[in-house]
């Protein structure tokens, strides 16, 4: 649910990095923060245990420039992927404007990619939104490491709805702004279908 | 599913006179209204020194929290909350099941009178967003207002990211 302020000319949209426990959400919004020039975003929350793992959400707010005059605001959120805090993913899925869903593409996580993929699923409609219509960006993460599942199986797997899916390794960023730079499109897009009618 | 959320210049005015009203007969040092979705919508007093930004997030993350809590023991929301500090206060409020209105205030003030001015406010506010909910509708059902992005070319998405 975007919101748009005639007022100051801005949009703002939300986009939620999901996926299952460390896939590597998190280190997506750390290297966007990075890589952006500081007039350009936000400080970045990180609600976390004091080992680091997610614990409510992450924040990120980016501003991307003008649209028509109008500043569009990209406000980016990670869910906590363990599966104990469905409760905390339901509230942050809130007025969701677009998913990037982040799966781990090691071979022992495949099944936590699919139990997470149909629990993003379950907890939109739970909000009313569906996530065969959904702007949704995939992004196989970890192609790093050596243990990798190939793209076509993961494909097969999650990307039913042959939406836009990019190769990652977050911590370099390789496929990061690519991942990024789809989802809002994606919304824009959606947002541009909406009004006109 | 609530509809986008679109606010004109017009309300924007409204809604900003009455924040700026409740500044001053709350005796409060600040105050916000925030979007539950955790977009700040508008501010008034000494806003400089606060990332408002991540108020307006951390506010809804709040408000996120405790309804769920809410709805684990039977109600519906808390529709107050309150933090107390050692020196600063804040006070929470949910406005028409959907803006969430923060008041910070400090030790010239107290909570009888926030809560006072709140409740009154409170009253004036769910009627213009009333009024908000009610164009945002009519203007994504096609009737009423333009938009700026029926407009919007591939071209200008592409821009965006050059
Ligand atoms: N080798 C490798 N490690 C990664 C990659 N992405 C994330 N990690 C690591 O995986 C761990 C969990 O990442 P994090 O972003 O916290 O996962 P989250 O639970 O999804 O937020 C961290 O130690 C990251 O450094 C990647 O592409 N390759
Ligand atoms: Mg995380």
């Amino acid at each position: 649910m975007s919101f748009i302020n005639y007022s100051s000319r801005e949009i703002n949209c939300k986009i939620v990095y999901y996926g299952p426990g460390l896939c590597g959400k998190t280190t997506n919004l750390q290297f966007i923060y990075r890589k952006t020039n500081p007039q350009a975003r936000g400080k970045m929350i990180s609600l976390a245990t004091e080992t680091d793992r997610t614990l409510f959400f992450d924040f990120l707010p980016l501003s991307l420039g003008d649209i028509r005059g109008f500043k569009t605001r990209f406000h980016l959120y990670t869910v906590p992927g363990q599966v104990f805090y469905d409760a905390s993913r339901k509230l942050i899925l809130k007025g969701v404007d677009g998913v990037v869903f982040v799966a781990d593409s090691q071979m022992e996580r495949m099944e936590a990619n699919i139990e997470s993929y149909e629990n993003l699923r379950i907890n939109l409609k739970e909000q009313g939104y569906d996530l065969d219509k959904l702007p949704l960006v995939l992004q196989w993460n970890k192609r790093d490491l050596p243990n990798v599942i190939n793209t076509e199986e993961l494909h097969k797997a999650l990307n039913s709805r042959n939406v836009p899916a990019f190769e990652a390794v977050a911590p370099e960023g390789i496929g990061v702004f690519e991942t990024l730079k789809a989802i809002a499109k994606l919304v824009l897009i959606e947002l541009k279908r909406g009004t006109s009618g | 599913m609530l509809p986008n959320l679109v606010l004109y210049e017009e309300e924007y005015k409204l809604v900003t006179e009455v924040i700026l009203r409740l500044v001053s007969e709350a005796n409060a040092k600040v105050v916000f209204l925030v979007d539950k979705n955790g977009q700040l919508i508008s501010s008034s007093g000494t806003t400089e020194g606060i990332d408002t930004t991540s108020l307006a997030s951390l506010t809804a993350g709040n408000i996120a929290a405790t309804g769920g809590l809410a709805k684990l023991i039977g109600e519906k929301e808390f529709t107050i909350l309150f933090h107390e500090g050692e020196k600063d206060n804040i006070h929470i409020s949910i406005i028409d099941h959907r803006v969430i209105l923060v008041v910070i205030f400090d030790e010239k003030s107290s909570l009888g009178l926030v809560r006072l001015r709140v409740k009154k406010v409170g009253i004036e506010l769910e009627r213009i967003f009333k009024n908000i909910n009610k164009k945002t509708k009519e203007a994504s059902s096609g009737l009423g207002v333009d938009s700026p992005f029926a407009e919007i070319t591939d071209d200008d998405i592409e821009n965006l990211f050059s």
